[in-house]
């Protein structure tokens, strides 16, 4: 698919986004926009993820097929690589617990360089890709933690906690968390990543724009309440405790359009995670290449649906013709 | 299905995690915060700037009135809302209408989580009012 049509279909739904809370605050629908929508968001979700994991789960894994870049364990004098060439089940459990944490494959990202003006060809590691996505992921991580405020009273102490070390500057009033200037910046390089790089923008699907501008829509209305046009902190915390207390009740009196474009992005984000790329979250503990250890050599596992062969053996062949055999004076095997 | 124990268990898991917001809340009663004005500030009826705004964004104006009086020594603050000009001070002009901190401050800034990691400086220089 081109670029153009990646982009305009991206825009056409973002404007969906934005343009559906407005219309329904205008159409007064307001409990339509949020109550409903939010709690068939995590119905969504909800059933997304347990049928995404049991249907991941039921899938056979006939084979062992880790990707390894190590050296397998062989030999007792031969040291094998834990990590790239996981043997037992405590290796592939820090294999998975570093990929999970640290993205260790994105960290290879093994590129070649082709030098255009002698005849050499490079390889090297290439960081960007890992630097991007680990600073979205955790500032995501803990502008999720610290939202925790608006649903829960007293707010937990390790929110305070994150809250105080994410605003840790102090700069300005309200004080600036670092997370949503990092999560807003990360987001937009892994944007301008797909779009600059030609070989990734020749690949790129419209689904892979959607989470990015999806996000980009959530961080930068956020940042906006929070920063430029302050909206009324009290009131939206009244209205998500009655949504998680499953006792709803509506605004007092209309707030800033950016509140409902939030929350309605908000709920796209849950209800379209685990149908989308997204659900990799759930995904990444089910990766065959980085979930069993590399022991085939070591251990036999057999198809489960490898089809029940019929053999017929030398003794049954023998039992059948053995009167026959015994008479022309060919030697058997067991005499009887 | 391969590993049914651990999958079951990671999904029970990894939905209570998810569902955290919800179930914190179980049997807890919930309470919404009414902050009550004093006497004094409901005589005024007008505070410094429309009240939708106060409850927004008072903490912006705190720090700027805070930037005018301690970095340019600048004391007095016209309100083009009240058509009135006040002193530049927490402690004799906020608190002076606002003297109920624990009903009315207080009553808010529990609610939203506006204490412990990111709770308002104010009362590190500031005296607290006595009540």
């Amino acid at each position: 698919m081109s670029f153009k049509f990646n982009i305009l279909t991206n825009i056409f739904f973002i404007l969906i986004i934005i343009l559906f809370p407005l219309f329904s605050v205008i159409l007064n629908l307001n409990y339509f926009i949020v109550v409903i929508i939010p709690y068939v968001s995590i119905i969504m979700f909800i059933c997304g993820i347990i049928y995404r994991t049991l249907s991941w789960g039921e899938s056979a894994v006939p084979f062992r097929i880790p990707s390894t870049c190590g050296q397998q364990k062989s030999l007792s004098w031969i040291k094998y690589n834990r990590l790239e060439s996981p043997f037992t089940k405590r290796d592939v459990f820090w294999r998975m617990f570093l990929e999970i944490l640290l993205f260790r494959s994105l960290f290879r990202n093994s590129r070649m360089h082709f030098y255009k003006d002698r005849p050499k060809v490079a390889y090297f590691s290439s960081k960007w890709l890992w630097l991007f996505a680990i600073a979205f992921h955790y500032s995501f991580l803990i502008v999720l933690i610290r939202h925790l405020r608006f649903f829960t009273v007293p707010v937990p102490s390790f929110t305070h906690f994150i809250e105080k070390v994410d605003g840790f500057f102090e700069v300005g009033m309200p004080v600036m968390y670092l997370s949503g200037v990092i999560l807003l910046v990360s987001v937009l390089m892994l944007l301008f990543r797909r779009i600059i790089i030609d070989r990734l923008r020749y690949i790129s699907l419209p689904a892979d724009y959607f989470p990015l501008f999806l996000i980009l829509t959530i961080a930068s209305t956020g940042i906006i309440m929070r920063y430029f046009y302050r909206i009324d902190v009290v009131s939206v915390k009244e209205l998500t405790m009655g949504l998680v207390t499953f006792n709803p009740i509506l605004l007092k009196e209309p707030i800033n359009i950016l509140f409902y474009i939030h929350l309605f992005s908000v709920c796209v984000l849950f209800a379209y995670l685990p149908y989308s790329k997204m659900v990799h979250l759930v995904g990444i503990l089910f990766s065959p290449t980085r979930n069993l250890p590399n022991n085939s050599r070591a251990i036999r596992h057999i198809n489960p649906w490898n089809p029940i062969v019929k053999v017929h053996t030398y003794e049954e062949y023998e039992e059948e013709f053995r009167d026959k055999m015994k008479k022309v004076g060919l030697p058997l095997e067991k005499e009887k | 299905m391969y590993d049914k124990g651990k999958i079951i268990a990671g999904l029970i898991i990894g939905m209570l995690i998810i569902m955290l917001p919800f179930w914190l809340n179980i049997g807890k009663t919930r309470k919404l915060p009414d902050p009550k004005l004093s006497e004094k500030a409901k005589l005024a009826e007008k505070c410094i700037l429309p009240t939708d705004e106060m409850r927004s964004a008072h903490q912006v104006l705190l720090v700027e009135w805070r930037d005018l009086a301690v970095r340019d020594g600048e004391r007095l603050y016209y309100s083009e809302y009240n058509q009135k000009k006040y002193e530049i001070s927490l402690e004799n002009t906020c608190m002076d209408c606002h003297s109920n901190k624990k009903e009315f401050c207080d009553e808010c800034h529990n609610f939203a989580g506006v204490t412990g990691g990111s709770s308002p400086t104010c009362w590190n220089c500031h005296n607290e009012p006595k009540e």
